[in-house]
């Protein structure tokens, strides 16, 4: 009875984490229709970025995840600006592009980080755990919780209810008219693009004190963000949201009660969704 | 990373050389070509650059003379797949025709590569775990200096039974063969003295969060883990972030010494089993420990450890062959003969199917002025592969998997 609640609370925290990271790459790929192959990535460079500023620099936890989210957000647009810019509908040379950023970035982080792992401290505050009947469960994770939460609702205000929102939604639904009406498409697509790197940044960094940084993170957490947004839908937040929640579930209960069949329990909703539903469960149909 | 600076450099000096001197050297004084199969880009490029860190500050030590040979050092990078292990040891072999290969790093990158290796009679000496390679399927040419998956768990599990008086355990560790071996072993040794495994969890080898098998621990006296890479340092972390306070104990690979600087405080205490350990006090090991933080910047552990030892197998069959290497079955049989009693890791010497038989140290680590740092408890004299039962008994049973020895209902 524990092991179930105790696999249920888990879940939600997992999916926390899990919304972190796959946010950011909806909003990528929903919006500008780029498959953003250096998400991965983008997660693992906060993640280096926080723990070298809060190991290494000795910075508060915080202002370390903030500069880590900076970070990305700056490497993001370069790469929107420099790259991605000229490769505008080109889906095939998206993915390579964003491929290929993705090796250079691991192996750059190799170069500067090395490929000993790196383990961050959790912030002070919220270390232990709170008691519950005879569960222990960790402060750190309940506050992962509360945070995705909160930065669900800002970006769901921000594209539902903010005027930079219903730009970018017209400038994703019809370019040319946006244009015409005096919005500046190109600009929006760089900040959605920095926007999304900084959640990236930001879920590295907020997954480090669980997952420790490593040569190879991008690999580990960039089929997870594929699996939440294919499961949940393109484009959708709340997609994304319930995607996240769905996949800590699945990933929890499947690994505890068949643990031979980890990644085929976690694929398969995926596959089924993409036969019975491949817009996903709250994705838009495709136009 | 085809072509690196010191490839090509020597690449350079060769050309420079031969235009000097258009007369052929005599095969003699050849400089001895050392191949070296590494990992320095991926996932597994922590143990791979330790690896070279260890050849490295070896061959700087004697001035990369070994034996009165100079040597041409060739450090390749497979990056950790058995298909980039083939094509590096061919590049190798055929291109470079170096004499003899270090290396591999990993298990299926050996035995992707063994078979190929051991058709051009070149003499290869790994630290690769995989049991059968010096067991049931032996290659002629290979030489084992560090340990086989399950050498340093079965002293690890007597340790355990007799002195921690554990009684009732559970393993945890990834989902493939070196796992399989490790927890294997500890099983075996463990039930013998009179413990019992209630349950034996693999998890794959990608796994974000350990919390689902976390959950599972329960009702035991402590928990054995056998993770490699990076796993231990976030498997100890989440494992002390749930609030769980059985004692772990672990292999090689799950306390490594090179990690030291990664653990954080939940790794006091943990106690593992290791054919190096960086406390034990000669003064080999103090200058090889100096020379490496100079080399790589961290500490080193036992695949540095385990390269080093090679290296010093490779001079001591140099010297008892005057430097010859071009009969490579007389070469295999000076390494094997290779008696060294100054090493890192102390006394080695091998058995007749190329495994090394040595000590085993179990050390707990420890906090000593404000960092991480291991302390020897016991350690475990002449520890050769079979240990601690009958070769011939040992070779009967099954290689150690995912379901023998079985569990005890």
């Amino acid at each position: 009875m524990n092991l179930w609640l105790l696999l249920a609370i888990n879940s939600i925290t997992f999916g926390g984490l899990l919304f972190l990271l796959s946010a950011g790459f909806s909003l990528i790929f929903g919006l500008m229709r780029i498959p953003n192959l250096t998400h991965g990535s983008m997660f693992m460079l906060g993640a280096y970025v926080g723990a070298s500023m809060v190991m290494t620099f000795h910075l508060p936890f915080w202002i370390g995840a903030a500069i880590a989210a900076l970070t990305v957000a700056v490497f993001g647009g370069l790469i929107e600006r420099l790259l991605l810019r000229r490769l505008a509908g080109a889906e095939q040379a998206q993915v390579l592009v964003t491929l290929g950023i993705s090796l250079i970035v691991a192996d750059f982080c190799l170069m500067v980080w090395t490929g000993d792992p790196i383990s961050v401290a959790t912030p002070p505050g919220l270390v232990g755990g709170v008691r519950f009947v005879d569960l222990f469960f960790p402060t750190y994770r309940i506050a992962i919780i509360l945070i995705a939460c909160v930065i669900g609702a800002l970006l769901w205000v921000l594209l539902d209810r903010t005027r930079l929102g219903a730009m970018i939604r017209a400038g994703v639904d019809d370019p040319q008219m946006a244009r015409v009406v005096g919005i500046r498409v190109s600009r929006l697509f760089t900040i959605v693009f920095c926007l999304g790197a900084a959640l990236a940044g930001f879920g590295g960094i907020m997954g480090a004190p669980i997952l420790s940084v490593y040569p190879g993170l991008d690999n580990d957490m960039l089929p997870l963000a594929l699996v939440v947004v294919i499961l949940g839908g393109t484009g959708s937040l709340l997609g994304s949201l319930v995607g996240s929640f769905v996949i800590g579930f699945i990933y929890n209960y499947g690994q505890a009660l068949f643990p031979e069949l980890a990644y085929f329990v976690l694929f398969l909703p995926m596959v089924v969704v993409l036969v019975l539903r491949p817009q996903g469960l709250f994705g838009k149909q495709a136009p | 990373m085809r072509v690196n600076r010191r490839k090509f450099l020597a690449g350079t000096a060769a050309i420079a050389g031969a235009a000097a001197f258009p007369m052929p050297s005599i095969a003699q004084g050849a400089p001895l070509k050392i191949g070296l199969l590494t990992v320095k880009t991926g996932p597994l490029a922590a143990g791979g650059i330790q690896m070279e860190g260890g050849v490295v500050t070896f061959l700087k030590q004697r001035n990369y003379t070994i034996a009165g040979r100079k040597v041409d050092f060739i450090s390749a990078d497979t990056g950790g797949n058995p298909a980039g292990a083939k094509v590096k040891a061919q590049e190798l072999i055929e291109r470079d025709q170096v004499d003899l290969i270090l290396g591999p790093l990993a298990s299926f990158e050996l035995l992707a590569i063994s078979e190929y290796v051991a058709e051009h009679k070149i003499p290869m000496l790994s630290l690769a775990a995989a049991e059968d390679i010096t067991q049931r399927k032996p290659n002629p040419y290979f030489v084992r200096a560090s340990a086989t998956s399950s050498q340093a768990m079965k002293p690890l599990a007597d340790y355990a039974a007799k002195e921690l008086k554990l009684k009732k355990v559970i393993t945890i560790v990834e989902d493939f063969a070196f796992g399989y071996e490790q927890m294997g072993g500890f099983q075996q040794v463990f039930e013998d003295d009179g413990g019992r495994v209630l349950k034996k969890i693999w998890t794959p080898i990608v796994t974000p969060d350990y919390t689902p098998y976390l959950a599972q621990l329960s009702g035991v006296d402590a928990v054995i883990q056998g993770f490699a890479g990076s796993n231990p340092v976030k498997f100890m972390k989440q494992y002390a972030d749930q609030g769980l306070k059985y004692p772990v104990l672990t292999g090689e690979t799950g306390g490594d010494d090179a990690e030291l600087k990664s653990f954080g405080d939940e790794a006091i205490g943990m106690i593992s089993a290791c054919p190096y350990t960086i406390d034990f006090d000669n003064e080999t090991n103090k200058r090889f420990i100096a020379d490496f933080e100079k080399q790589v910047g961290n500490w080193p552990g036992f695949y540095a450890a385990g390269l080093y030892v090679n290296c010093q197998v490779v001079e001591a069959a140099l010297k008892a062959t005057g430097g010859k290497t071009t009969d490579k079955t007389a070469f295999v049989k000076a390494m094997r003969a290779a008696h060294l009693t100054d090493t890192p890791r102390g006394p080695v010497r091998f058995d007749d199917k190329g495994n090394v038989i040595g000590n085993i140290f179990i050390r707990k680590i420890v906090k000593e002025n404000g960092k991480l740092w291991q302390k020897t408890l016991k350690t475990y004299t002449n520890i050769g592969q079979f240990w601690p039962f009958d070769e011939k008994k040992f070779l009967a049973q099954p290689v150690y998997s995912r379901d023998y020895p079985p569990l005890k209902s």
